[in-house]
């Protein structure tokens, strides 16, 4: 009946039951039981009835939950029976877990997740691309000529970035805007949640002054009133008429922090001219379309343009690349980089617990032969240890994703807001479902290794004889090998790491020691924007740097249009007609600087002189180059006197040489210098600069006195982004990311090396421990201190040189592929690898010193007792 | 299933011994020839000199267990007395088991003498 049917019946059951009730009623009778008082009493000894069939039934059912349930109290019991190894373990878990998981969310952020738009994967960031910048803007009739001619994208549009003077009731303030084309929002698939999106008209030169709100806008500027559609605010001198609201979600990373956006439909003189380039585009390949195909097509284009037209460059060719490259391209490396870091960090951590988890399954040897003996099956034994590896996996990842989520909100709140508008998927990053995918996938390969180490450690033939031996002896040799292997893995991770933040760290110094070409500590800085209505701007830039000036504690004020160390981003095609090449045209770094600016930052003066408030718009144009510019264009000459010409406002130029400056670091720390010219910003008359302030004390607390001062001069001067000079430099990107990479690894390696030491005397500490009685009989047989320590520091030392070894050729091969993060570093830097040699060193002889002195003062007597 | 002391939480530990035992006690009850459940708890109680208390629930789990494992088998039959009852009998393979599990048995109890005994000796040497 059994083999057809797998249970039996309950009838069988109750009935077998029942029978049993019979023979014992029968057996009472026969010892001299009443009838009554025999089934009475059968009854009783049976035990209750009910229970038994009930237990009977659920058995098939419970059973496996009842074990899994007995096992999970099992192991809560066997951890609580340990809490320092239960704590270690989830603590380290935590540790290797959190640090990789917050790095995966990161990644998985901006790098695995679709852009924010509609079918992001065919956005393009459509450019020009030429031999100094795989990246530059288009001009406007080029983008005109390309939306016409393509039929690559379905749609085709550009943006600019500009800034608006805001005139609202609390006074003048300047925001950013972006100026697009008429189908921006339809080309990213963004729709308005309130009021509409652009009308066609409105595109048209000379169209009508409308703008559409970004939502954080609406809420905080116009509190998210919905009766807002059709009111005007003034934006410089202009009213624009609100007609919609852009949703919450909506973002565009390479505009940045942008408020108000704009119809492109006041196009300056200059930005008619096929040699302004300033329009970034952006565009929707059509169905079926690929991304070289299009390249191709508009490169066809372009030459064909440049060829009609006469190109300023010569060599100008279409780019077509992802949007989502344009926005993530920085930080790929540097978050690759991390996750790898903070993933070896994990192994570290793992192959940690992993021999703390071999270590005590060497103290349960006896419990679990005993077990074994008892009759628990070896299948039953592993599923306790995979059950206890499970528990502490489990608690090690909730620890670790809360870990997780405090290094997110930490680093997210470390970037400065205006970069975080640049890189908005930092702020999308968080604790979702891949990231709690990730950390289970990490979690579980932990509870394999934990429960798979003792399992390996214990074989099953050694549950069997585990008993008749004592448990000291050969078996710990076993251990030790593997035991050792383990340790050498993490200390080659621990290199790995070391010299991965060593060289990031050096690469970090370097930056931030790069020759800047000026003082930048005690210079405060502020973005200054005049009213369009000031007509006399050179009167304007006098009176502020006067009325700064006279301010206590300043000592020097000037203006750029750009600050240095900033950007490579304002670039000038000219030529110098006075060289016999002079038909060809050279790309350079073009400011626009005030007399006070170059005395206030003490840049050099290498020859000729700078400017002067007798510069202006009434005399000659002249200019200041750096002495890059002199080197590479007037090698050997003398370039005072000499001309540069280029296209300014549309409208071509001259300007002659009147000084050299010795060379100021304008584009980013990790950029080198190039050549670069200055033009008098009296004879540029920009309406938004920066005012540079020399101050005799720290430059942060005078920056309340410079707006006040300003807001003096004139009530309308809108003032944005005050800060200093050190500051400024520190928040660059470069600077950021360099900053972050290194402290993060070197944070990373810190903890791996911490793991990995204690790995290290844990594996020393415990062969002294076998080895007591071996010590034992050598201190007997007349052994000295001397040689003692060298017993145990020689196996120390062997793993560590083992362990150094593997690691530094491998983080020569890790230092190759993060090479482009490393700045003025090479990957096989000699003093980085030789200082992680003595870190290491040093870190291991301090861990062994420890058991080796146990070693030394072993007492004969007792050690040979101990046995 | 077993701690590994005397910890006095360990009440489950000490059934799951008790299982253990059971299993061992019915099969050496089943050598002498099939059985009903009854006649099993009478014989272990005899046995036993009365100092086992079986459980019938456990028994009666145990039994099936058993011949979920086909260690043992059962069909209905007839007691001496008329009865019908379900009569167990030693299967091959539990006869095989019985004896590993008997020799399994005396180790332990060696072990835990040696353990015992050993305890007391080796306490100047644990760290």
């Amino acid at each position: 009946m059994s083999v057809f049917r797998r249970s039996r019946s309950r009838a069988d059951f109750t009935e077998e039951i029942k029978a049993h009730l019979q023979l014992e009623s029968d057996e009472l009778k026969d010892e001299g039981c009443s009838e009554e008082e025999a089934e009475r009493r059968a009854r009783i000894n049976f035990g209750n009835v009910e229970r038994a069939q009930e237990r009977f039934y659920l058995k098939d059912r419970s059973e496996w939950l009842e074990d899994l349930w007995r096992d999970v109290k099992f192991a809560m019991r066997q951890l609580a029976r340990n809490p320092e190894f239960a704590s270690v373990v989830i603590m380290v878990l935590a540790l290797g877990i959190g640090a990789s998981t917050a790095m995966f969310a990161f990644v998985d952020a901006a790098l695995l997740q679709p852009l924010p738009y509609a079918r992001p994967h065919q956005l393009m960031s459509v450019n020009e691309s030429s031999v100094q910048s795989s990246r530059w803007p288009l001009p406007y009739p080029d983008y005109v000529d390309w939306q016409l001619l393509n039929s690559s994208f379905e749609s085709l549009d550009v943006y600019s970035g500009t800034g608006f003077l805001l005139h609202a009731p609390g006074g003048t303030e300047p925001v950013q805007a972006e100026r697009v084309s008429g189908t921006f929002f339809k080309t990213l698939g963004v729709h308005p949640v309130l009021g509409r999106d652009f009308l066609p008209g409105e595109n048209r030169d000379g169209g009508p002054n409308v703008l559409l709100l970004s939502y954080g806008s609406w809420q905080d500027r116009f509190g998210g009133r919905r009766d807002l559609i059709g009111r005007t605010v003034h934006l410089d001198d202009a009213a624009y008429t609100i007609i919609g609201v852009l949703p919450r979600s909506f973002v565009f990373a390479p505009g940045g922090n942008v408020e108000f956006w704009v119809p492109l439909n006041h196009l300056s003189e200059h930005e008619r001219t096929r040699s302004f380039f300033n329009f970034w585009g952006v565009g929707r390949l059509r169905d079926g379309v690929t991304r070289q195909a299009a390249a191709i097509q508009l490169n066809t284009i372009s030459l064909q343009l440049q060829k009609e037209y006469g190109s300023p460059d010569g060599h100008l060719s279409a780019s077509v690349v992802p949007l989502s490259e344009v926005i993530v391209g920085d930080v790929r490396s540097i978050l690759l980089t991390l996750l790898a870091g903070a993933c070896l960090l994990l192994a570290v951590a793992c192959v940690n617990v992993g021999s703390l988890a071999l270590v005590r399954s060497e103290s349960r040897r006896r419990e679990i032969s005993v077990r074994g003996a008892l009759g628990a099956t070896p299948a039953r034994l592993v599923r306790q240890f995979v059950t206890e590896g499970l528990l502490l996996a489990f608690f090690g990842d909730v620890a670790g994703m809360l870990l997780a989520l405090g290094i997110i909100r930490l680093l997210t709140r470390l970037v400065p807001k205006d970069m975080a508008a640049n890189m908005p998927f930092l702020g999308a990053a968080g604790v979702d479902r891949d990231t709690v995918l990730f950390a289970l996938v990490v979690a579980s390969l932990a509870a394999l290794l934990l429960g798979a180490m003792p399992v390996l450690r214990l074989s099953l033939q050694e549950i069997r004889i585990g008993l008749s031996h004592g448990d000291r002896g050969a078996t710990g040799a076993s251990w030790r090998r593997l035991g050792a292997n383990l340790v050498v893995v993490e200390l080659a991770a621990a290199v790995v790491l070391l010299a991965g933040a060593c060289l990031l760290g050096r690469s970090l110094y370097h930056l931030l020691h790069v020759p800047l070409g000026f003082k930048a500590d005690q210079l405060a800085t502020i973005r200054v924007s005049i009213p369009d209505s000031s007509k006399d701007t050179n009167e304007s830039y006098k009176t502020i740097a006067q009325h700064i000036s006279a301010l206590p504690g300043v000592q020097a004020a000037g203006m750029t249009n750009i600050l240095p160390v900033q950007c490579d981003c304002s670039w000038d095609i000219v030529h110098f007609p006075d060289k016999p090449d002079q038909g060809e045209s050279k790309k350079l770094e073009e400011r626009h600087v005030s007399s006070g600016y170059m005395p206030a930052l003490q840049a050099s003066l290498i020859r000729g002189r700078f400017f002067t408030e007798r510069d202006t718009n009434a005399t000659p144009r002249v200019a200041l180059i750096n002495q890059s510019l002199a080197k590479t264009y007037f090698a050997g000459e003398d370039p005072l006197g000499k001309r540069i010409a280029d296209d300014e406002d549309g409208r071509p130029a001259v300007w002659e040489i009147v000084g050299v400056v010795k060379d100021i670091h304008e584009g980013p720390l990790d950029v080198l210098d190039g050549p670069a010219e200055y033009f008098p910003i009296n004879q540029t008359q920009d309406h938004s600069f920066t005012l540079v302030v020399r101050t005799s004390q720290d430059a942060g607390s005078i920056l309340t006195t410079l707006v006040k001062a300003l807001h003096a001069v004139d009530p309308n001067i809108g003032v944005s982004d005050e800060s200093t000079m050190l500051g400024k430099i520190a928040n660059t990107q470069s600077a950021l990311l360099h900053r972050f990479s290194a402290w993060l690894v070197g944070g990373f390696a810190g903890v791996a090396l911490v793991l990995g030491v204690v790995g290290l005397y844990g594996v020393v500490s415990y062969s002294v421990g076998q080895r007591t009685r071996e010590i034992g009989v050598r201190v007997a047989l007349g052994a000295q201190r001397g040689s003692l320590y060298r017993l145990v520091m020689q196996q120390a030392g062997w793993l560590t040189l083992t362990g150094l070894g593997i690691g530094l050729v491998s983080s020569v091969g890790t230092s190759l592929l993060m090479r482009n993060l490393l700045f003025q570093v090479q990957a096989w830097d000699m003093w980085t690898l030789v200082l992680v040699g003595l870190i290491l060193g040093l870190a291991s002889l301090i861990a062994t010193i420890i058991p080796a002195r146990r070693a030394a003062t072993v007492n004969p007597v007792q050690a040979l007792r101990a046995e | 299933m077993l701690g590994s002391d005397d910890d006095p939480s360990m009440n489950e530990d000490r059934i799951a011994l008790l299982q253990g035992t059971l299993d061992l006690l019915i099969l050496k009850t089943l050598v002498m020839g099939p059985c009903h459940g009854q006649g099993v708890a009478r014989s272990i109680l005899r046995m036993s000199e009365e100092v086992f208390f079986v459980d019938h629930g456990s028994l009666y789990l145990a039994l099936q267990r058993l011949e979920d494992r086909k260690w043992i088998s059962a069909k209905w039959g007839v007691s001496e007395n008329n009865r019908r009852a379900r009569f167990y009998s030693l299967t091959t393979k539990g006869r095989e088991r019985m004896v590993e599990k008997t020799s399994e048995w005396e180790r332990l109890s060696r072990a835990m003498a040696m353990v015992l005994r050993g305890h007391a000796g080796e306490s100047g040497e644990e760290v």
